[in-house]
């Protein structure tokens, strides 16, 4: 590259905010989201001349951190944004905590008030370290300029190694204009950060010992094993293959083993496929892959898949008997530990597990048919809506984003993946607006690609200001609402938890969204007759620019199937709701 | 204090073995923690964002070539809570490791405390704070007419007794310094 060629000849002092732009130039950056503020304008500055770095200006900094997240979960590299003090940074807490939950990489610069001024309340300060450290994987207040370039470095070795997940650096302003010394990314450690990647033998021959005498095996399968690479996505569908073992995965897991596989049996949870449920509760051995034990996916605990011996993979040692005990608990990164499987499923002959009884009784499962709904005529169901999208969608190089609520588990549902990173949703925080600047995200990393947010009309008005970012960068995204006029998920949970008394869940005064996406600069649809979507969803696709999609669907569809709170995997309800479902304990979870 | 059974062998360390144990335990545990700004902080908020116990927690920094500090913290949970404050704790990036220095056969706790007496000159009680001192092996700080201040060391249990003896004689205040730990023999 001559950029560092040009530096490698001059003198390796330079500002902090120069510092800074190399090291992310170093690190392989290529693009970055974020918004100025006086207290990163030197970095601006060093921005303003380095053209290669390509810089997207939202229009909350929230926005910022989001797309971040989407470029990172889509490309597997870090997710890079930039935001100003005080409220830059506080905008930023949420996508950072976003980020934590989800175990996404990205680097997120703050500036900060200058070091004389820290502790003052200065203006526009914020104690960025203290509200952060919390929520971040790990985070820098930088004291001295010649510490920036090893601090820049070191957050990127530690949000892309382990476990992955959020770095902060705050940078005082005094420091990027001060002079210091540049070093390079060769060679980056850190004193006391080493998270072990490799399984160790024993774990893997217990495990193996194990899944060789299941009579009724299951692969689940989670976010770990889309983090690991896609390597680790290969090394599973070959594992799967040669095992016949039947394979659920988490909201985030999917795309790891493809839904038109075989032994795919759909997403496992509160929400997930009848047949993985009653997979996971009656499975005599569990082999869980880069997944954690999520209470979405659980259930009720002393409930949970009682009588299997339980594997579990994952690389954070605090996962293993976070909430669920486990029999063999391996330490080691997803597509390492698969690979270790399948080299000792390989290397030993041994008599193939008889799975005939297990398959008998999963196809018993698939044939109640969980994600069947009751079609219409004159109005459009969300799920039609979405599996149309898929139908017209899925030979295309289609990325799917979401919000958070019914509409993110009718697209976890309805629409199928097949690769891993094709899927952006906000699982562990559940925010809703992150899927419009995600897509973006998405979009920015993927210049030719078909990506769609999958929203609700309540969530995408929490983010709806970006759709001015995708305008000024060419970003040709499009929003697909299933506009229920409900905050669908708040009413759902009203009406089976809270004797239907919907309190302040219904969305009032919904903008014309064809006439805010022509405000913006976008391209507007509406669409509610069924007879129309499929016409309206190829002019979606073949409008070159953003698109705001208004799809109006049916006003009170439930999201189902569902396992009631505080309920058990086989005590999934299918259908409507009596009310009698939850009982007090489970009507205090969330 | 339970015994507890964790191995000692890198491998096994994952494996938890007790599925019985619901009891509450009491642990000490050290952390060995890069001395950087806001360590204590990522620990304690540690503990209160999850709900963990904090008995005591003293730190200071120990290898000034380094930068290392050590944080002693006594705890209480059942094992696995145990498990899980050990997990987070070396989760934590300048954390260099964590030790339980209560299963741990080569640990060693102390705690220093100083403790206020009201004795006045000539009376009885005056007389046993003093045998009592003794036999404690506390030294005495500072004397008063009204008054004595003792320094203890020794193991939390022993400085409790000490204190409960010395309540019905007229205990004043108490300052303890919480659990120091260190481990007997040559570092691994």
């Amino acid at each position: 590259m001559d950029t560092q060629e040009k530096i490698a000849d001059t003198d390796l002092t330079m500002t902090g905010a120069e510092i800074v732009v190399r090291a992310l130039c170093d690190q392989g950056v290529d693009t970055l989201f974020g918004y100025p503020g006086g207290a990163v304008l030197p970095i601006y500055d060093a921005l303003f001349t380095t053209p290669e770095l390509h810089h997207i200006l939202v229009r909350h900094e929230q926005g910022a951190g989001h797309a971040a997240e989407g470029y990172a979960r889509s490309t597997g590299q870090p997710g890079v944004a930039l935001v100003t003090s005080g409220p830059g940074a506080t905008n930023m807490v949420t996508p950072i905590a976003d980020a934590m939950m989800d175990s996404i990489p990205m680097v997120v610069i703050t500036g900060q008030v200058p070091s004389h001024l820290i502790g003052t309340d200065a203006f526009q300060e914020c104690d960025t370290v203290g509200i952060t450290r919390c929520c971040a994987k790990h985070n820098y207040l930088v004291r001295d300029v010649n510490d920036l370039a090893r601090i820049m470095h070191e957050a990127f070795l530690i949000a892309t190694t382990g476990r992955p997940g959020p770095v902060v650096i705050d940078i005082p302003k005094d420091i990027q204009f001060s002079k210091g010394i540049y070093k390079g990314p060769e060679g980056t450690q850190h004193k006391t950060y080493h998270p072990a990647s490799e399984p160790h033998e024993a774990g893997i021959e217990a495990a193996l010992e194990l899944m060789r005498n299941a009579r009724r095996p299951i692969f689940y399968t989670g976010g770990g094993i889309i983090n690991s690479g896609t390597e680790a996505s290969a090394a599973l569908r070959a594992l799967v293959s040669e095992t016949n073992f039947p394979i659920t995965s988490t909201l985030m897991g999917l795309g790891c083993y493809p839904a038109s596989g075989s032994n795919w049996l759909g997403m496992v949870g509160m929400h997930g496929a009848y047949e993985a449920n009653h997979a996971m509760h009656d499975c005599d051995v569990m082999i869980c892959l880069g997944a954690r034990f999520d209470d979405r996916v659980t259930g009720r605990l002393d409930a949970f898949s009682p009588n299997s011996k339980k594997i579990h993979v994952d690389i954070d040692p605090s996962s293993i008997n976070k909430t669920v005990r486990v029999d063999v608990p391996i330490i080691a990164d997803a597509g390492k530990a698969i690979n270790a499987l399948l080299d000792g499923w390989r290397r030993e002959q041994h008599p193939r597990n008889d799975l005939s009884e297990w398959w008998t009784q999963i196809n018993e499962w698939r044939d109640r048919k969980g994600f069947s709904y009751e079609k219409q005529e004159e109005q459009i169901k969300p799920q039609y809506a979405i599996e149309r999208l898929y139908e017209l969608t899925k030979n295309r190089d289609t990325y799917i984003t979401t919000e958070v609520g019914q509409h993110q588990m009718w697209a976890a549902q309805h629409y199928h993946f097949e690769e891993p990173n094709r899927w952006m949703t906000s699982g562990g925080l559940g925010t809703m607006g992150y899927g419009l600047p995600a897509a973006l995200g998405v979009q920015a990393a993927h210049k030719d690609a078909l990506v769609i947010d999958i929203a609700g009309e309540a969530s995408i008005q929490m983010c709806m200001q970006e759709l001015s970012t995708a305008v000024q960068f060419n970003l040709p995204i499009k929003i697909f609402i299933l506009n229920n006029e409900w905050m669908g998920m708040v009413r759902q949970w009203q009406q089976l938890l809270h004797g239907e008394r919907y309190s302040h869940s219904y969305s009032d005064s919904l903008p014309d969204f064809v006439a805010l996406a022509k405000a913006y600069g976008g391209h507007g649809i509406q669409c509610r007759n069924p007879a129309d979507l499929d016409a309206a969803i190829e002019e979606m696709i073949a409008y070159d620019g953003p698109v705001l999609f208004d799809c109006l669907v049916t006003k009170d569809e439930n999201c189902f199937p569902m396992i009631p709170s505080g309920a058990a995997h086989n005590e999934m309800i299918l259908g409507e709701i009596t009310g009698d479902e939850i009982d007090e304990s489970g009507k205090v979870l969330v | 204090m339970t015994q507890a059974n964790t191995p000692s062998s890198p491998q096994s360390a994952y494996f938890i073995d007790d599925h019985s144990e619901d009891a509450i335990v009491r642990r000490t545990l050290a952390a060995i923690v890069d001395n950087e700004p806001g360590v204590l902080a990522r620990v304690v908020g540690l503990f209160s964002a999850r709900g963990y116990n904090i008995e005591s927690l003293t730190v200071a920094e120990v290898d000034n070539k380094a930068h290392q500090s050590r944080i002693t913290i006594v705890t209480s949970g059942t094992v696995q809570i145990i498990a899980q404050i050990k997990a987070q704790l070396e989760r934590l990036v300048p954390v260099a490791r964590v030790v339980d220095i209560t299963t741990s056969p080569a640990g060693l706790e102390r705690e220093l405390a100083l403790i206020k007496v009201s004795a006045a000159t000539g009376s009885d009680e005056r007389v046993e704070a003093m045998r009592l001192s003794e036999i404690f092996r506390a030294r005495v700080l500072d004397v008063t007419l009204e008054s004595f201040i003792f320094e203890v060391t020794g193991g939390s249990s022993k400085i409790d007794q000490f204190i409960e003896l010395m309540e019905p004689l007229g205990l004043i205040q108490v300052s303890r310094t919480g659990v120091l730990s260190i481990q007997r023999g040559l570092p691994e």
